[in-house]
């Protein structure tokens, strides 16, 4: 059965269309990261689901029950927000039993379920504290403990982590995926951070313009994308963009400014059939070099442009067909500007984009 | 380490003379030009301002021979408490003789109600505006801003037959209920405004926790909010204390405010003109407003402060 279930969402404010006839289901026990650049809408539709905002049109369903005109705490869910928002003239205990209290449970009840929060979020000792005298991961993890005690069957995380420092960031982030792992919750996540939606996610959609564009698991999302905007939002450092001419036949290939790729291992979709303007997308991370580039269906030798060491391996630019190329190197190849390399990859990897509505070829 | 390299970089430096190097706080010349100016320039406004009150302290204490002598500025030679218990418990307005009790505890008994009634209503009225948005809420806010631009004086008489319809002209009961109505745009507008710069979640984060309108009103909001009622408050005690328009206009003799009072005693034309009763009789009403102010200005300043960082 569907944890959570949208039919027809749709939302405006005023003429501006911020969610259009959104259709979307969850199954139990499933973390959902919904993913996109900012203005989106994924914020918006999080906010509809809580109840915290009236949809324009549609109903949304939480567990097989209607809730669309339900208050947001009768809908079974427990929300955390970006800004913490926890109540500064409370302590965190007082924080932890508001919700319980307006929902008068019993005090023993209470008393249980925040000394359960309390332990797997590893807050006891700040029970008595007031939020200001907590640190921004502390205060963080009180306000998905406010969450927890409630209960619930489904939980909403609005960017969560987006106001920690990098370092607590990818602490957290591994404790709310080992508290998934504990509760087996649905667990719907909004963020623009692409290592939050690929490390967390067992599917993730990623949203545009108020639409979903791809919903899939994390891998198929980095490896198939739908269209170029996906292709492009995932990935650090971009995808390389080629732009060109897709030909297809008996041998098939992509053809830039006399480059012409091979595409015999591309598998092409029902709208491939016509020659027509096309973008080739390619990964960083999928190109090699040297001589593991020559056993490749596709290699060809550039000069190197710029070189941006990360640490763990290093960025080189370069040109192909006259426009740019990133490749992802290992950090122990020692590259130099102006040098000569033989760059290769699978045109099997790639991925190939009509020009005119940037759809998957 | 730290330190040698930077000792290293001031000795490499042939301008920098050995010892006179800049380290610590900068050093600030106490006299300077600038400095006289501007004190100088702040003491001489102090005191222009300060020399009306010297010179209604130092009359109110002295007799009235001395004051006939027409050294305003010198100090009493002989101090004298008469004036001011004159004022507050003998000085005439009319057919009264009891003096300025009479309208202080009028005012207090006006103000006081005025202002818990206005704030209670007005802070309900902005949480509503910031945080319920309801269909028409803006427009609703647009007209009782508007509300606080029209002058006075064109609802002056409308009022006048609105309470004599319904019973309440000339009371006290009637004044408490104007003072409450003419102090809803500004105070609306000040806890709405306040109330819209807490942060949106918290009000959200209190929604999915159960909390209704007056739940989160009375348990997140109020007590996030003591330093605009604060400000509040004095605005509306120093407001209402102090006026005069509304008081002679919709009360009777006997119900009159201080500040009416006041007024009575000060421009009777009968008998001798008692400078120092009537020195007395206006510190004492402009006692009340002072000593709110003087006791709340720090929160006043905070409140002020948090309520302007978002409009």
């Amino acid at each position: 059965m569907a944890s959570v279930e949208l039919r027809g969402i749709s939302l405006n404010f005023g003429s501006f269309e911020v969610l259009k006839a959104l259709d979307l289901d969850i199954p139990e026990g499933e973390f959902l990261v919904l993913l996109g650049p900012s203005g989106c809408g994924k914020s918006t539709l999080l906010n509809c689901i809580a109840g915290l905002l009236d949809v324009s049109d549609g109903q949304i369903f939480i567990n097989g029950r209607n809730v669309t005109w339900e208050e947001p705490k009768d809908r079974g869910i427990g929300m955390v927000f970006q800004s913490y928002a926890l109540y500064p003239q409370m302590t965190v205990e007082g924080n932890l039993s508001f919700g319980l209290k307006n929902a008068s449970v019993p005090r023993d009840e209470v008393a249980r379920r925040i000394a359960r929060a309390a332990e797997m979020l590893q807050i006891e000792p700040l029970l008595k504290r007031k939020p200001a005298a907590l640190s921004g991961g502390q205060r963080q993890r009180v306000a998905i403990g406010r969450a927890l005690v409630r209960d619930v069957d489904v939980f909403l995380f609005d960017e969560p982590l987006s106001n920690l420092d990098a370092k607590l960031r990818s602490e957290l982030r591994v404790e709310i995926k080992r508290l998934h792992q504990r509760l087996r919750n649905t667990m719907i996540y909004v963020t623009h951070d692409q290592i939050e939606a690929l490390t967390l996610a067992d599917r993730i959609a990623v949203m545009k313009g108020g639409v979903i564009q791809q919903l899939d698991a994390p891998h198929a999302i980095y490896n198939r994308p739908v269209n170029r905007f996906v292709a492009g939002f995932l990935g650090s450092p971009g995808m390389n963009f080629l732009a060109g001419r897709h030909e297809p036949g008996t041998n098939p290939r992509f053809s830039a400014d006399g480059l012409a790729i091979p595409l015999d291992r591309y598998q092409a979709g029902g709208n491939g059939k016509t020659a027509q303007a096309a973008e080739f997308g390619v990964r960083p991370e999928h190109v090699a070099i040297g001589e593991a580039a020559k056993s490749l269906p596709f290699s060809e030798e550039v000069t190197v442009e710029i070189v941006e060491p990360m640490g763990s391996d290093t960025l080189v630019w370069a040109r192909l067909a006259g426009q740019n190329f990133t490749f992802r190197v290992e950090s122990e190849k020692a590259l130099s500007v102006g040098q000569k390399i033989l760059v290769g990859f699978d045109p099997g990897r790639a991925s190939l984009f009509d020009a005119e509505k940037g759809e998957r070829i | 380490m730290a330190d040698t390299g930077t000792a290293a970089v001031f000795a490499a430096e042939p301008a920098m003379r050995a010892g006179a190097e800049p380290r610590g706080p900068r050093p600030r010349k106490v006299i300077s030009r600038r400095n006289i100016l501007i004190y100088g320039t702040l003491f001489v406004v102090a005191l222009y301002y300060l020399l009306p009150l010297y010179v209604m302290i130092v009359t109110s204490l002295k007799g009235m021979p001395e004051i006939r002598l027409g050294n305003i500025f010198s100090p009493p030679i002989e101090i004298t408490f008469e004036p001011w218990v004159k004022a507050w418990s003998q000085a005439c307005t009319g057919l009264n003789c009891d003096g300025l009790s009479r309208g202080f505890w009028n005012s207090v008994r006006i103000t006081v109600p005025s202002v818990i009634l206005s704030i209670a209503i007005a802070s309900v009225n902005g949480y509503a505006l910031a945080n319920w948005k309801f269909k028409g809420a803006d427009i609703f806010f647009t007209i009782l801003i508007f509300g606080a631009f029209i002058p006075y004086q064109v609802m002056l008489y409308p009022i006048v037959i609105l309470l004599r319809e319904i019973g309440f002209y000339g009371t006290l009961t009637g004044l408490v209920m104007v003072h409450t109505v003419f102090g809803m745009p500004i105070l609306t507008l000040l806890f709405r405004n306040y109330f819209s710069s807490l942060p949106e979640e918290l009000f959200k984060a209190a929604r999915v926790d159960g909390a209704g309108f007056w739940g989160i009103y009375f348990r997140i909001m109020l007590p996030m909010s003591l330093p605009i009622f604060v400000v509040a408050v004095i605005i509306q005690i120093t407001g209402i204390w102090n006026d005069f328009l509304f008081g002679v206009v919709y009360t009777r003799p006997d119900v009159y405010p201080m500040t009416v009072q006041l007024n009575n005693i000060v421009n009777s034309v009968q008998g001798v003109k008692e400078y120092n009763v009537n020195m007395a009789a206006t510190l004492i009403t402009g006692l009340v407003p002072l000593v709110v102010y003087f006791i709340s200005g720090k929160l006043f300043v905070r409140g002020i402060a948090a309520g302007a960082v978002k409009g």
